[in-house]
């Protein structure tokens, strides 16, 4: 069994007026990518800069290797944020080499060039480079220091779909080395897609945590059948559990063959019906009230 | 302290700054524009006037009354100390009074190579039954553009050093790259040190260049050693930088930067005596200029520019920049912080 990287016992953050993390605990083992999700406002920011290093905790313990954040975590940490400005008028081999003297180890730049495909781009000041580009020399730089823990903040939020796709396979890469990554996201398919095991966060406090396939499994039995809504022919569905979403009707069951066939017995066509399992994006729709993003 | 993160840091942040070409250009032209338009401004001697300082002005003989009473002569008095008298020859060696008179012993002072000085002792001796005594001294002409360059050379430190590293950090702390910075093993200190050495260099050696270009077409004054200078502007950089961090160590707000580092630049800008003497400025304002790190740049390099004075001559000007580096750096670092 892998062992604890980092431990977090009991932290609590307060700001004037606002309780922002509330009493969170949280165990993350060698090699597991670990997503933290949650609506605005809900404190995972909070605590992932206190998990950074960035900020101060009002209260409780964070352990790495068993010590207390220190030079050997800043050392060891790759860290990604959301928003970094990079140094103008520099290149990006520039500012690769630059990151690279900070640390006493480094990854093997070359390679690292590679893997993020930013071979084209070495030369190209960091003013010129596109958001894909900017995420992906973001990337390399936590990873320049060979990190064995990669905090990844929203690191796909605003790419195009294609982009996304390609940055889900490098931290995929990631993972297979066996690296520790924290990873925050809005995006529900991203986290099912790339995380081992997910916390949901709201009101400073972890509401839900396990892989999204426990918390899928433990959360739900039933699954949604999609119909549009101009099908229906206004036929009565008040005994049926249903939510209206973009024109579609969401008929949420156990009942599958019950469902169907009372949409066959009110003569109700069912060439648009669709059936899909629970998501995350229900699991957190149903854990907080708040739809993270449409 | 990592010497290798602090090179890391000191090599970027120069090519940041050579690459910008249109901050490096104005770093560069605008100290050269204005001493240009100085060296234009005050090319001619349109509207002259002879000026005569004049000692124990209150108990004047009655020879001297006569020459008193002559009109298109600037006649100002002059304390009868002996600091004020020397001060006062000084100013005729360098052509900026034409003579000096005693009033109570009818000595005067005239520089032998000044025309003015001439002329103006040609009108003195034509007044009957004189009896003045002469006294000579000589010296090269200081013109205004000599006497104003030390402090455009220090004015143009300062923006340099105030907005260059005060401005810059701001900047880094509002986009983000200092919180970036802090996540890695970088330390307040390493990054604070690799500013300031970086923008110590980038001002000496722009300093350097606008100094020798500027000579190029107008030849100034350079009385003293180019090695006392070196040094008084890199003390002066120096606590000027210091001042920069100390106004940028936690504005989160360009707006707010621009406002405080303007805050502190104006005064020191016009009360430090970069445009004109502070001599016969209210005591009071020459207590306040005395706080400003560039009254004692520029009064030092005036010194060796001008005087040729040593170190030992200028030692309490560097003295007082020293410690206000010392202070400034001390209070600027605990202050510090990146977001």
């Amino acid at each position: 069994m892998a062992a604890d990287l980092l431990q977090v016992k009991n932290l609590v953050k307060h700001y004037p007026n606002v309780k922002a993390v509330n009493g969170i605990d949280l165990n993350l083992k060698t090699g597991v990518c670990f997503g933290l999700l949650g609506p605005n406002g809900a404190g995972k920011t909070t605590t992932v800069e206190i998990l950074e290093g960035i900020n101060q905790a009002s209260s409780g313990e964070i352990l790495y290797k068993g010590q207390p954040l220190g030079e050997q975590f800043r050392n060891e940490a790759g860290i990604m944020f959301q928003s970094t400005a990079l140094q103008d008028y520099i290149t990006v081999h520039e500012t690769l080499e630059m990151f690279a003297r900070f640390y006493p180890q480094n990854s093997d730049i070359d390679n690292l060039i590679l893997r993020c495909n930013l071979t084209e781009y070495l030369d190209q000041d960091n003013r010129q480079l596109s958001g894909g580009q900017r995420q992906r020399l973001l990337l390399a730089i936590a990873l320049v220091n060979d990190p064995d823990i990669i905090f990844l903040d929203e690191p796909t939020t605003g790419l195009d779909p294609q982009a996304r796709r390609n940055f889900w396979d490098l931290i995929n890469d990631i993972k297979a080395e066996g690296k520790t990554i924290v990873l925050t996201t809005h995006y529900m398919d991203e986290a099912y897609s790339l995380c081992d095991e997910i916390a949901i966060m709201d009101h400073g406090k972890i509401i839900a945590q396990g892989t999204p396939k426990t918390l899928l499994a433990e959360n739900f039995n039933d699954v949604v059948l999609q119909l549009p809504v101009k099908k229906l022919n206004n036929i009565d569905l008040s005994a049926l559990t249903t939510h209206v979403k973009h024109e579609f009707i969401e008929i949420t069951t156990c009942d599958v063959n019950g469902v169907i066939s009372m949409l066959i017995e009110n003569d109700i066509s069912l060439s648009h019906l669709q059936i899909r399992p629970r998501t995350l994006d229900d699991l957190f729709l149903e854990l907080t009230g708040k739809e993270l993003r449409t | 302290m990592s010497f290798k993160r602090f090179l890391a840091l000191f090599l970027t942040r120069n090519k940041e700054f050579i690459r910008d070409r249109s901050s490096l250009s104005w770093n560069i032209l605008m100290p050269v524009l204005v001493v240009a338009g100085f060296a234009f401004a005050f090319s001619g001697d349109i509207g002259k006037q002879f000026k005569v300082a004049v000692v124990n002005e209150s108990v004047t003989n009655e020879q001297a009354k006569e020459f008193l009473k002559l009109k298109h002569i600037e006649f100002y008095s002059v304390k009868s100390t002996k600091s004020e008298i020397t001060r006062s020859i000084e100013k005729v060696q360098r052509h900026q009074v034409d003579m000096l008179l005693n009033a109570k012993t009818n000595q005067y002072w005239i520089n032998t190579e000044s025309p003015s000085g001439y002329l103006v002792e040609k009108i003195l001796l034509s007044l009957p039954n004189n009896n003045f005594e002469k006294q000579t001294v000589t010296g090269k002409h200081i013109r205004y553009i000599d006497w104003v360059i030390p402090g455009i050379l220090s004015m143009n430190m300062m923006f340099s050093a105030l907005f260059g590293v005060g401005f810059v950090i701001v900047r880094y702390r509002k986009n983000g790259m200092l919180k970036r910075l802090k996540a890695t093993p970088i330390t307040a200190f390493e990054y604070l040190s690799a500013q300031i050495a970086s923008r110590i260099i980038l001002i000496m050696v722009v300093t350097a260049f606008v100094f020798y270009g500027t000579n190029l077409f107008v030849n100034f004054v350079m009385n003293g050693s180019h090695f006392n200078l070196f040094l008084v502007f890199g003390l002066g950089a120096l606590s000027m930088i210091s001042l920069g961090l100390v106004i940028a160590a936690r504005i989160t707000s360009e707006e707010t930067a621009g406002g405080m580092l303007n805050l502190f630049s104006w005064p020191m800008m016009f009360f430090s005596g970069v445009w004109f003497s502070l001599e016969g400025a209210a005591p009071i304002m020459q207590s306040i200029a005395e706080i400003f790190p560039l009254t004692h740049v520029t009064a030092a390099a005036r010194a060796v520019m001008i005087d040729g004075a040593g170190l030992i001559d200028i030692s309490y000007h560097l003295i007082i920049l020293i410690l206000q580096s010392a202070t400034f750096l001390l209070f600027g670092a605990w202050f510090f912080k990146w977001d």
